[in-house]
């Protein structure tokens, strides 16, 4: 899953002058009361962190309450999920409209019917509603799956994300990542094979091709993780 | 619908926009068109645009349950949820139209308490708060929006009593509920809040319109010897008084809040049932240290504690007492600048003021306890202890500065009149402020009158709440005082009969398990005979230190608790 990082940050943290008696504890408030919120400066939702301090003395900032500031050093885990990143999260509603999952278990996202591609049609079995692809029969969406999705986009104040299914790789999570094996370990035979007789299925082709732009976007993503720091 | 809109034909937009803005005698062909289109718009609750489609949503978000039957009721609700969990910008918009149907319209305020009313309540709540749950389990994030929109929606204090009740009752629905354990604290804490916001109002100029030349202790004894008549209770006449006993009738705001701590009686109760106490009674305990122990003489919102008390004495007391003590323990009160210094100093005055009242009030607090708090907490400390022994009672108290002068006029003469009877010592000179309610010298140095006039769980004055209080409260009446009143029938006699009554009332005799050390014994022998009439002055040093901090009621128990 993409959209997580680990960041180092070099900040400073003005305090209220009543907490210059435990400032430790008062830094540690700081960033308690910014966990799940998602900080522009950071860019990211902050999940968790651990502070310290190098320098005893603080900055006294002139002002009616003299705030003073204190240099700190954390290192921080933040979600910051961004357009065309692929996502999972565990689907806790479907509808015949929409897909509803949680990511993370705190942030929600949303698959509504135009993003969610054709392969997947809406049933209702025995009661309960799945959405089921048409080429690959063992292929499912329902209730408790975990599936993996494209970010559309990420409302910042209630971190709600805007997702889609319509790329070939998405869907449950389990399903792909047995598939992929089954593809390699095939496509590995047939690579054997191939010597032998060039008679290459059209499925296989669409698989390996999967397989290529997944490899693609992995690659693109350790890019952009090492750009971001 | 959404493309006749980019096309500028808007008249079928508008038309289903009018439909919702019909609530009024809506025929079987009305119901079925809103709930179609209701149900249609669920479906389509992606394509709704916050911009473009600002007057739809801003008619579904003023559609009101309470107009509505059951078939559109549940149409509207499932319309929310799916607009909730749609995006991220209609999250705040959907929680805050449910939270608005926690009150019902004007014209069913008045039918609330009727059948229909009851019926009708219960049906929206139960879909309002479903929703709130469906809300929250496809957006995680949903209770934390939901806690800061019903904190900020609460009606205000001039709002309807009918109103606030309900809105209250729904608060506590919410901690009780199925998300209680999100956003349980936040409502306990806003609960508390708007207790005290009503409490403040009521002055207590209203509370304290007595004779100023009756005492205390007659104005009390004077409330026990009444019954309160139920019919009496049902006359509307403001302020309506008999021989000394008030009880706030005609007061507008006494009558909300009196309902309110109904309602708050009533859940601590079911949370006691559910075995959920502990829970509620941390929030709670904080709620009140934060607000309750600061607020200025607040009359009628800290017997919330007084009740969760009651409830689990035994463990929820001690955390109490506990949390009390350090405050008045804070040891580095010197060292902080004045103005925390003077704050500190209130918040000490405030928890002795709450300590000592709640030791003298709670009938559940056996005097055993008392005692092994009092022991445990502060004569653990040996400074402490014996600080306390060679305390110079009666110099401090003959003192030039004199400081039995800056406390209330009633309690002095009852203290001396005390002491004399149980021969501590005698003050010679005479209290020139006979008659007075509160000396002139006490508001100069108590410093707001904080020093005379303020005992956290006087007598309860609000008369439906009334009846959870009652039965574990300990009036001036039932104490029996170290001296013989000549006017009292009952006479104090001797050991046994006291010990007796003691057990008659809950308040055994104590005993001592644990007597760690030798040193401890001869205090321990002491503080054993505080319950009994002491007999000689050097036990009653810590009697009397002991009472200083509190009302002078809890002394003993009567032999006769016949008033309850």
């Amino acid at each position: 899953m993409e959209g997580l990082k680990v960041s180092k940050a070099e900040l400073m943290v003005y305090l209220h002058p009543s907490k210059s008696k435990n400032v430790t504890q008062a830094i540690d408030n700081e960033f308690s009361s910014m966990l799940f919120k998602y900080d522009e400066t950071f860019d990211g939702v902050l999940l968790a962190y651990s502070a310290s301090t190098k320098n005893e003395l603080g900055k006294i900032l002139p002002g009616l309450n003299p705030y003073f500031g204190v240099k700190t050093q954390a290192q921080l885990l933040l979600f910051y999920p961004k357009p065309d990143m692929f996502l999972e999260g565990k689907v806790v509603k479907l509808g015949e409209h929409s897909i509803h999952i949680i990511v993370l278990g705190f942030s929600s996202a949303t698959i509504i019917e135009e993003d969610i591609r054709e392969e997947f049609t809406h049933k209702v079995k025995h009661g309960e509603e799945v959405y089921a692809s048409t080429v690959n029969r063992r292929h499912k969406i329902e209730v408790g799956t975990i599936v993996r999705f494209q970010v559309k986009s990420f409302d910042e104040e209630i971190l709600h994300i805007s997702g889609s299914l319509l790329q070939p790789h998405t869907g449950s999570v389990s399903w792909l990542d047995k598939h992929a094996e089954d593809a390699n370990a095939e496509s590995n035979i047939k690579k054997r094979k191939g010597r032998e007789a060039d008679n290459i299925s059209a499925s296989v082709d669409e698989d390996s091709l999967s397989l290529k732009t997944d490899h693609k976007n992995r690659k693109s993503k350790k890019h952009s993780k090492g750009s971001s720091r | 619908m959404s493309c006749d809109l980019f096309q500028g034909d808007t008249e079928a937009y508008d038309d289903i926009i009018g439909n919702m803005h019909t609530n009024v005698r809506l025929n079987p062909d009305d119901v079925a068109m809103l709930v179609t289109i209701l149900r249609g718009l669920s479906g389509a609750v992606s394509y709704i645009d916050v911009v473009h489609h600002r007057a739809l949503l801003s008619s579904v978000c003023g559609m009101s349950l309470w107009n509505y039957g059951p078939d559109v009721m549940d149409a509207l609700v499932e319309l929310v949820v799916s607009l909730a969990a749609s995006s991220g910008k209609f999250v705040d918009l959907c929680l805050d139209m449910l939270v608005s149907n926690f009150i019902p319209p004007y014209n069913f305020l008045e039918i609330l308490k009727q059948p229909r009313g009851l019926a009708k309540k219960d049906q929206v709540l139960v879909r309002v708060h479903s929703a709130l749950k469906g809300i929250a389990d496809l957006v995680p994030l949903a209770p934390s929006r939901l806690e800061q929109i019903v904190r900020e929606r609460v009606p205000n204090v001039f709002a309807k009593e009918a109103q606030i009740v309900v809105y209250v009752e729904n608060m506590l629905m919410l901690a009780g509920g199925e998300m209680g354990h999100l956003v349980r604290d936040a409502m306990i804490f806003e609960l508390v809040n708007r207790l005290v916001d009503l409490d403040v109002d009521i002055g207590w100029d209203e509370v304290l319109q007595d004779d100023p030349s009756k005492g205390i202790f007659e104005m009390e004894l004077n409330d026990m010897a009444r019954p309160v008549d139920e019919s009496e209770m049902e006359m509307e006449e403001p302020q309506r008084e008999y021989s000394g006993r008030k009880v706030l009738w005609g007061n507008v705001v006494a009558q909300k809040l009196d309902t309110l701590m109904v309602l708050t009686f009533d859940h601590l109760q079911s949370c006691y049932q559910s075995g959920r106490l502990d829970q509620v009674f941390k929030a709670l305990l904080q709620s009140f240290q934060s607000t309750v122990l600061n607020a200025y003489k607040s009359k009628f919102a800290q017997f919330v504690m007084f009740y969760a008390f009651h409830l689990t004495p035994k463990i929820v007391g001690h955390n109490l007492l506990v949390s009390f003590l350090k405050s008045l323990q804070a040891p580095s009160i010197r060292k902080i600048g004045g103005r925390a210094n003077m704050l500190l100093m209130h918040c000490r005055m405030s928890a002795v003021s709450y300590l000592a009242s709640y030791m003298a009030r709670a009938k559940f607090l056996s005097a055993s306890y008392v005692t092994i708090i009092l022991e445990r907490s502060i004569l653990a400390t040996p400074q402490l202890k014996s600080q306390l022994c060679k305390m110079p009672l009666e110099q401090i108290f003959k003192h030039a500065l004199n400081p039995l002068e800056v406390c209330l006029p009633s309690i002095v003469e009852e203290f001396l009149r005390q002491c004399d009877a149980a021969q501590l010592f005698r003050v010679s000179g005479t209290f020139a402020f006979h008659g007075l309610l509160e000396s002139d010298l006490s508001r100069a140095f108590g410093g707001f009158e904080r020093l005379d006039l303020f005992f956290p769980f006087d007598p309860y004055l609000l008369k439906k709440s009334d009846k959870f209080i009652r039965p574990n409260f300990i009036y001036w009446s039932m104490v029996r005082t170290t001296y013989d009143d000549e006017d009292e029938d009952e006479e104090v006699t001797s050991d046994e009969d006291e010990a007796e009554a003691g057990v008659s009332n809950g308040r055994g005799p104590m005993s001592f398990e644990d007597d760690e050390d030798g040193e401890d014994d001869e205090f321990d022998m002491n503080l054993n005979k505080m319950s009994i009439t002491p007999r000689n002055s050097s036990m009653l040093k810590y009697e009397e230190q002991h009472r200083k901090m509190q009302m002078p009621s809890r002394i003993r128990p009567s032999t006769s608790p016949e008033s309850l």
